[in-house]
């Protein structure tokens, strides 16, 4: 698994972001930070439907280590999660750059993702 | 840098993730802590636990001085390869460490805490005064604990036959020397297992013919998941200085009788029973998708509150669960506050897994 795929935005705060073809962004977290968290026992997501803001609180991760918050990489609109985390939150640990995406964002404004770091930028950041 | 136990290089070549442990480079896990947990509630795993303090305690007051040092009585160890869990308390009752007491040949064996290894000795040494009684930290073994319903088939089966037929005749909670090497039938996680003391020269060619033979590493998260489960105290966590054995789950382990046995810290124990104002360690399960953790509040309706003072996800149960400090007060549910929301939590005895099975209704 690469460790922090070039075509991913990324925030300090350890969540990737990917613009989909039909303009909606995919959240999750990043292999450094499941890496540091441990396994993975609970994954509390956003109701679809919530509008988010840049910076807002929106999910949280439980591991055998701590809880963590993840914060909302753009502002918009939630319209999907990923449901099998709730059954399967291992996925975070195996996949995190695939099966264990967190949810998904209509954007208000998709400028909001060229304010995050490239790949480069992120591993400079850890 | 901190100290590191004979094995340390063979926890980096397992891929071990390593943290600080009471000064000790110590491994966290080697890939998935809650794999290695099932590991040893299923089959079996191994623990380096060289970190422990291994302390020999000899000379012709040896007993008399044990029974003043130790709340537990070592009068009860009856014969030779006995063993017996206890406090060392402090004048106040408060908890300076909880061991294991071996009976051996020469004296008694202690297993200290890693972390509170020096406060315990100069404690000890303090306490010495005119007795005829020697000290001895045994600081050239190292420690394997191998534990789980296979543990004692899998050691038995890479050992010398002498070794291997004391491993057969061992019973629960005993302990015994053979030739250089010390095995106990002892542990921390509520499996059946092995504790064996070794010359720290030789522990890395156990570690290599346990591992050859199946039994996988283990590190300091599984087992603190496995002892959680098992409703077993953490010093540092659970108790420490601040805390008593009646408010700890270790009532059980105070040698009451005889009533004229004078140990340290009896007067402030009998103080409390009498005042009968301590609070009480209970178990806690939560039944949401939380984790209950250390330091947040139980809050208990029309009685008051407590604290949790060990709280993890259990591996085996599937949901979160804690040690938790209550008024004595308390019944059958609290509510324990998690990022602002209280949720409700079952209260039953502290002790939730044992030989791979849930314990309570």
């Amino acid at each position: 698994m690469s460790d922090t795929p070039s075509e991913l935005r990324y925030a300090s705060s350890h969540e990737w972001s990917r613009q989909e073809a039909d303009g909606s962004i995919t959240v999750g977290i990043t292999n450094h930070a499941q890496d540091a968290l441990g396994d993975v026992v609970f994954v509390e997501l956003p109701d679809v439907g919530r509008q988010l803001t840049a910076g807002e609180e929106c999910a949280v991760v439980e591991s055998v280590k701590a809880a963590s918050d993840i914060y909302a990489p753009v502002s918009g609109e939630v319209v999907a999660i990923n449901e099998a985390l709730a059954d399967t939150p291992e996925l975070v640990n195996e996949d995190p750059y695939g099966a264990a995406w967190f949810f998904r964002i209509q954007p208000t404004d998709s400028s909001e993702l060229d304010k995050l770091l490239d790949a480069e930028g992120y591993q400079a950041s850890l | 840098m901190g100290s590191r136990t004979p094995l340390y290089d063979h926890h980096l070549a397992a891929g071990a993730r390593m943290v600080d442990f009471g000064g000790w480079d110590m491994p966290l896990h080697y890939g998935s802590q809650i794999e290695e947990h099932h590991q040893v509630r299923r089959d079996v795993g191994m623990f380096d636990v060289s970190h422990m303090a291994v302390v020999d305690v000899a000379g012709a007051d040896a007993k008399a001085w044990l029974q003043y040092l130790l709340a537990n009585d070592v009068a009860r160890l009856s014969e030779t390869g006995k063993a017996l869990y206890t406090a060392m308390l402090n004048d106040n009752g408060g908890i300076l460490d909880d061991l294991i007491v071996y009976r051996t040949d020469d004296g008694y064996r202690l297993v200290l805490n890693a972390g509170t290894r020096d406060k315990d000795l100069a404690w000890m040494r303090q306490q010495v005064g005119e007795s005829a009684v020697t000290i001895t930290e045994r600081t050239e073994l190292a420690m394997l604990a191998v534990q789980g319903p296979r543990a004692r088939e899998l050691c038995a089966s890479v050992v010398s036959d002498s070794r291997a037929a004391l491993i057969s005749i061992l019973k629960p909670f005993e302990g015994q020397p053979e030739g250089t090497w010390f095995l106990a039938r002892t542990g921390y996680t509520g499996e059946d297992g092995l504790e064996i003391m070794l010359p720290a020269d030789e522990a890395p060619d156990l570690w290599q013919a346990l591992n050859e033979a199946g039994c996988k590493p283990c590190g300091l998260g599984a087992r603190d998941t496995l002892r959680l489960e098992a409703g077993l105290n953490l010093y540092g966590a659970d108790i420490d200085e601040q805390t008593s054995p009646l408010a700890a789950n270790m009532g059980w382990t105070i040698a009451w009788e005889p009533a004229d046995r004078d140990f340290i810290g009896r007067q402030a124990l009998e103080a409390q029973r009498q005042a009968g104002d301590q609070p009480r360690q209970v178990g806690l399960v939560l039944n949401e998708r939380a984790v209950l953790r250390a330091h947040q509040t139980v809050i208990v309706d029309g009685v008051g509150a407590g604290e949790i003072t060990s709280g993890s996800f259990s591996p085996t149960l599937g949901c979160s669960i804690a040690l938790a400090r209550v008024p004595a007060a308390t019944g059958n549910t609290a509510k324990v506050e998690i990022r602002g929301k209280q949720l409700e939590v079952r209260v039953i005895r502290p002790g939730f897994v044992r030989n791979g099975k849930q314990i309570f209704e």
